[in-house]
């Protein structure tokens, strides 16, 4: 039995394929990333080894947009806690207090998390269009003419408009996730506070809520490394234009490789994403922990 | 998730009158855009632009489908996509299994080391494989193949499903392997034949987070597919809309097509659907 179950052979054959596609596909790549972005690189002709120059002109050079790009990230991850995820928070609380409809509700408020961002990103493209889009016909038609304008074709309302869709389409998401925390909890929990006398607010503030902080922590990080992230929606209606008024770190990055062929400059943009997503799920989870001491 | 009949437990009241208005508008704010897409897919242009913005179509232009599934080309990127994500889960789902059988199971050393190299992969965005990935699959001459998709989404699923299979794993009883393998069954029969089946539920929720990732992908699809022979439905909605700039109606359609088969799973499946995406985010 002992010698079935730790046969070299056998752990071999089970662990191998996964490893190796594993190895090659994300844990070699990332060292070549590493490697890449320390070189002045087209992609075609002889690269040359320029160390952390890269990096440097990452913070230094204020014209590519390296800079506003970070900005960008940052307002969306603040968007994405201060208003999604208190919005996805009073959604699961409310949902999960016996609400008529409970099953219904959930189901419909989840479907945008699951639609494909390009067709999410095509839609709302169709909505902000500046003639015939949903939002300014809506306008016109309550006689509010002056406030129709080219949502996402003017520096001045762009970013906001890209980040609509993006804080709406994962609202569903942290809802369920808070929604199953909360419906886990012991309903004997409940009922002493109900029999106690507490209204619903305070249940919520005072034994929900702290009941289901794991599971916030990791909407938190998930809202925040998303943001930070993000690419799809805003590749999709923006492109990171206009003069990179909704350029996030990942457009950016794939424009500079793609479109400029700065292969070694964009190398370092995904090596600032991965650290910058790494380093910020520690903080997260510390600033957790620190709350419970 | 508990199925509890709700509806005798509370009288009526304002509040809840109130309540129940408030979470309808949200319900319509989070799906009217998928029906006010519906029903441009089947009007003209001179209904979307003009005369009828947000009704209901005064004929329904069938038309525009059979355009966007011909000319616009969404019926074959439809069936790479089909055939892309198929093939993926089909793979990672074994690979994955196979994997976290080997760790949980099997008796060896680097068992617990192995399992968490392969959830650092968790915490990995893809950015960071984008461009190794493109000069090597560039090398190789193998961009524009559906390989240069499948390995990768392959690679980036396989995370997520050794953690859902390996936390499954852990609490089937090890009895009915054990006495087969005492009676002489071989360890790669025990896997294929009693683990395999035993983990189904895991499979399933594996599927469909699987499923989601890779019908939904756009940075690889979009950095090595440029023949519109391989593309998939992410990359070809892009130049379809293109292609149609002006006539909204096909893309209409096109737009729809794309999402029926993760709505129709979704539909039949709703809280398996939902079931998966909590076990990708609650630790075990």
């Amino acid at each position: 039995m002992e010698r079935v179950l730790s046969n070299k052979k056998a752990i071999c054959f089970f662990i191998l394929p996964a490893l190796i596609i594993f190895i090659a596909i994300i844990i070699f790549p990332i060292f070549m990333s590493g490697y890449y972005s320390t070189l002045q690189w087209d992609g075609i002709g002889k690269s040359k080894f320029i160390g952390i120059d890269n990096y440097i002109t990452l913070f230094t050079n204020h014209e590519d947009g390296f800079i506003e790009s970070i900005k960008n990230s940052v307002i969306l991850a603040f968007l994405s806690v201060f208003i999604q995820l208190p919005i996805s928070l009073v959604l699961a609380l409310v949902l999960s207090n016996k609400v008529r409809g409970e099953n219904f509700y959930r189901s419909v408020y989840f479907i945008p998390v699951i639609v494909s961002t390009v067709v999410i990103g095509q839609l709302w493209m169709k909505i902000y269009h500046p003639g015939y889009g949903l939002l300014n016909t809506f306008l016109r038609n309550i006689g509010l003419d002056s406030l129709a304008k080219e949502w996402i074709g003017s520096t001045d309302t762009a970013l906001g408009a890209v980040f609509v869709p993006v804080v709406w389409q994962y609202i569903g998401y942290h809802m369920l996730l808070m929604y199953a925390a909360i419906k886990s909890i012991s309903s004997d929990i409940m009922e002493a506070a109900k029999i106690d006398g507490a209204s619903s607010v305070q249940t919520a503030f005072r034994i929900t809520i702290p009941l289901i902080k794991p599971i916030l922590e990791v909407c938190v990080t998930f809202a925040v490394i998303g943001s930070l992230k993000t690419f799809d929606l805003i590749y999709v209606l923006t492109g990171g234009g206009p003069v990179h008024a909704t350029e996030v770190p990942s457009t950016l990055m794939f424009n500079t490789i793609f479109h400029k062929y700065q292969y070694g400059y964009g190398s370092s943009m995904a090596i600032f994403i991965i650290g910058e997503c790494l380093l910020l799920t520690v903080v997260i989870q510390k600033l957790f922990r620190m709350k419970k001491a | 998730m508990k199925k509890i009949k709700n509806s005798n437990k509370k009288p009526v009241t304002i509040g809840g009158i109130v309540l129940q208005i408030v979470l309808l508008i949200i319900a319509f704010i989070q799906i009217y855009p998928f029906i006010w897409l519906l029903l441009f897919s089947f009007k003209s242009n001179g209904e979307i632009f003009g005369s009828n913005v947000v009704g209901f179509p005064n004929k329904l232009l069938w038309e525009n489908y059979q355009q966007a599934l011909t000319n616009g080309r969404v019926g074959i990127y439809f069936i790479n996509s089909a055939l892309v994500t198929v093939v993926t889960i089909m793979i990672s789902s074994v690979v994955a299994a196979m994997a976290s059988y080997g760790i949980v199971r099997m008796k060896w050393k680097l068992s617990g080391v192995t399992l968490i190299f392969f959830l650092m992969g968790l915490m990995i965005p893809i950015h960071a494989a984008l461009l190794p990935l493109f000069m090597f699959f560039s090398k190789l001459k193998q961009l524009n193949s559906y390989w240069s998709l499948i390995f990768p989404y392959v690679g980036f699923a396989i995370p997520m499903a050794i953690y859902i299979f390996s936390g499954f794993l852990r609490d089937i009883p090890k009895e009915m392997e054990e006495s087969a393998l005492l009676d002489g069954c071989s360890i790669y029969n025990s896997f294929f034949r009693i683990i395999l089946p035993l983990i189904k539920p895991a499979i399933a929720t594996v599927s469909i987070f699987t499923f989601l990732s890779s019908w939904n992908e756009l940075m690889f699809a979009v950095t090595f597919i440029s023949k519109w022979q391989y593309r998939t439905l992410t990359v070809g909605i892009q130049q379809m809309v293109g292609q149609y700039t002006t006539s909204w109606g096909p893309i209409g359609a096109g737009l729809v097509i794309a999402t029926i088969p993760t709505l129709l799973i979704y539909c039949l499946l709703s809280n398996q659907v939902q079931k998966s995406l909590i076990s990708g985010a609650v630790k075990g």
